[in-house]
């Protein structure tokens, strides 16, 4: 996915960045709302992450220039102010979501699939391997041909297995990826996970395979 | 100058010393017609009395040394044009009578000087006005003194004099009566730029602080200048510190988002367990710190807020939806499902929306919190009596000795290991229930493992 960072803090937009790089997406960064607006009028996002006290001004009127020019691109508004006060008034002006700083990033990712599915999902992005089709916007699972319903921990992990098939990802990594950081879990959690994963793709030719020692990995088999 | 009673009603105030006024006034009025009446009256007697006096006593006159009297009649019944009163008369020739009542007294001669002379006195039980003409007459070469008394009973006086001083009586307490009233919707005049004034202050919201532009008199130029005043201070001192938590909320937040971040992107490329431990660790102390200023900035908020609410009428059920919403990607990330349900009849409650959208937050966040994960919340909305807003967790529940202090300020339940958390969040929603004449109910959860946490606000 393809984001817009408006952010005046040069170094949490460069821990941003370095954030949603790791999860293989594309970020500009802008430090004003002219460069917002230049941004936003020439490159198409599929998200617009906006923080509301800039340089040159109010991040609410680049909300409401935004929504008066009919721009599609949905916005979630990063906010380092009092949630109570704010709240209202940011959705009013259309933001789509807000996000009060600090936040974990997985739950702006959950927050960004929110609204993508609210919004009826942006590009294609179902990717195919083997006889499943699998978009981790949406979640939508097709198991030979048959639809699945995943809840939101095993579409996160299978999201990790299909970004790269073949490769193998440690517990650690996995559970790095499914387990945010106020989760007390062991080990042993990823498994009860993977579990469940293997149980949904049993009729397809795709299965996560053990590596003793090393962890999983999704192969086809058959 | 000093008030002696600077609280009360002016108006009352007023009312009252105009109605003393009118009373004084009337007072005054019925005395001056009831003397100015009963001496017109007295006078009129006065004047007809010595008139048929003076005539009987020019009807005496000499025949050759002898004196004569020829009582003329007009003399007495000009007296009957006044009144049907007895009328009593004398005549005396150098003091010895020569007719009429020879017992009717003489006025007192010591205060013979004018002539003719008057005076009111008993006789034969009845109250008599008199009058004494002295005249003398040359009877031949002799001078004879002429006295000639006319008295008249005063009954018919007096009846004038009641009607009079009846007449006095109700006109003075008519004057009285419609001075009162006047005086009354007088006051009620001048008082109502007043209550203008204070009716176009009282009808403002309470976060409205625009100077008051009603107009107003210019004796109440002065109170609307002072507090126009007061309420530009109090605006620019409320402007000051909103904007003062604003930037301070900034300055910690984005730092803080800083570290977080640049912590979890270590975290993500260390290797080693005990790193990576010591890096779980910095990110869950931010996580509480922000935590913590976060549920320190709304608890200020509800605080402020709730002695001035903005009430509103509101779906309880839309406000319900919209904080689930709201949190739902987040249990979502626990695979944490919220089962709601609501009546089919629409629930309203009056409440400010913003305070109550604060507590229903506060409360789920919680029960997502302390929510082991593949767990459901059920939230259920019921209106029996009260509108109740009930949150069903499956966690760790709460210990029977907690639930009394739970909901006091930084006070967290003793079973709660190490989830992050700052004991204000119930605190939150119990402080905006009670404003709200409610309250916040906290019991086990009956079918399972987990609690019950029932938000209970009065119903419109």
């Amino acid at each position: 996915m393809r984001f817009l960072l408006v952010e005046d803090n040069l170094k949490l937009a460069k821990a941003l960045c370095d954030r949603f790089a790791l999860e293989g997406h594309v970020v500009d960064h802008a430090e004003s709302l002219a460069d917002a607006d230049l941004s936003s009028r020439t490159v198409s996002y599929d998200m617009i992450l906006l923080d509301i006290m800039l340089p040159d001004g109010d991040g609410r009127e680049f909300l409401r220039a935004h929504r008066s020019a009919h721009n599609p691109t949905p916005v979630i508004v990063l906010t380092a102010r009092s949630e109570v006060s704010d709240r209202v008034g940011l959705l009013d002006l259309g933001a789509d979501d807000y996000i009060t700083k600090p936040f974990d990033f997985s739950e702006l990712q959950a927050r960004v699939r929110a609204v993508m599915r609210r919004l009826g999902g942006a590009a294609d992005n179902a990717k195919t391997y083997g006889d499943v089709v699998f978009d981790s916007t949406t979640g939508a699972l097709i198991v030979a041909g048959m639809p699945e319903q995943l809840r939101n921990r095993e579409m996160r992990l299978l999201e990790v297995f299909f970004a790269s098939p073949g490769q193998i990802f440690s517990k650690s990594h996995l559970m790095d990826r499914l387990f945010s950081f106020s989760d007390d879990v062991s080990e042993n959690a990823i498994e009860v996970y993977v579990g469940r994963l293997r149980r949904k793709l049993e009729p397809s030719q795709a299965s996560i395979e053990t590596v003793r020692g090393l962890g999983y990995r999704m192969v086809l088999s058959g | 100058m000093r008030l002696r009673n600077p609280t009360g009603s002016i108006r009352r105030r007023l009312v009252i010393q105009l109605a003393a006024i009118a009373a004084f006034l009337s007072v005054a009025f019925f005395l001056t017609v009831r003397v100015v009446a009963e001496q017109a009256a007295t006078d009129t007697q006065d004047n007809i009395l010595a008139a048929s006096a003076t005539s009987i006593a020019d009807a005496v006159y000499s025949d050759g040394g002898e004196v004569r009297l020829e009582l003329p009649y007009s003399a007495i019944s000009m007296l009957s044009t006044i009144s049907e009163d007895r009328v009593f008369y004398r005549v005396l020739v150098n003091g010895a009578t020569v007719t009429g009542y020879d017992d009717l007294p003489l006025p007192d001669p010591r205060n013979a000087v004018p002539n003719p002379q008057f005076e009111t006195y008993l006789y034969r039980g009845e109250n008599l006005r008199s009058v004494l003409v002295t005249r003398t007459l040359s009877a031949g070469d002799r001078a004879a003194s002429v006295q000639v008394v006319v008295g008249q009973t005063r009954l018919g006086l007096a009846a004038i004099s009641s009607r009079i001083t009846s007449t006095a009586v109700a006109i003075g307490v008519g004057f009285f009566m419609v001075a009162t009233a006047l005086s009354f919707l007088a006051a009620q005049n001048a008082m109502s730029p007043l209550d203008h004034l204070a009716a176009s202050v009282a009808r403002r919201g309470p976060n409205d602080l625009r100077p008051v532009t009603a107009a107003a008199p210019a004796e109440l130029a002065p109170l609307v200048g002072g507090l126009n005043g007061f309420m530009g201070r109090l605006r620019s001192a409320l402007t000051r510190s909103e904007d003062l938590i604003t930037e301070a909320a900034h300055r910690v937040r984005t730092p803080l988002a800083t570290v977080r971040t640049q912590a979890e992107v270590i975290h993500r490329q260390m290797e080693r367990p005990a790193n990576k431990k010591a890096l779980r660790e910095m990110i869950r102390a931010v996580d509480e710190s922000s935590r913590s200023a976060g549920q320190l900035l709304d608890h200020a908020m509800v605080t402020l807020r709730s002695d001035q609410l903005e009430t509103e009428t509101l779906d309880a059920a839309e406000l319900l939806r919209d904080v689930v919403d709201r949190l739902s990607p987040t249990a979502e990330l626990k695979d944490i499902g919220i089962i709601m349900h609501l009546p089919e009849a629409t629930v309203h409650v009056q409440g400010d929306a913003i305070l109550l959208q604060n507590a229903v937050r506060n409360v789920l966040d919680n029960a997502i919190k302390y929510s082991p994960a593949d767990t459901d919340i059920d939230v259920r909305l019921g209106a029996n009596g009260t509108c109740r807003m009930a949150f069903t967790d499956q966690g760790r529940g709460f210990a029977e000795a907690d639930l009394e202090k739970l909901t006091q300020r930084f006070s967290r339940g003793s079973n709660v290991g190490d989830v992050v958390g700052s004991g204000l969040g119930l605190t939150i929603a119990d402080d905006v229930a009670r404003a709200h004449g409610g309250g916040l109910e906290i019991s086990p959860n009956k079918g399972g493992p987990g609690a019950c946490v029932t938000l209970v606000l009065p119903l419109v």
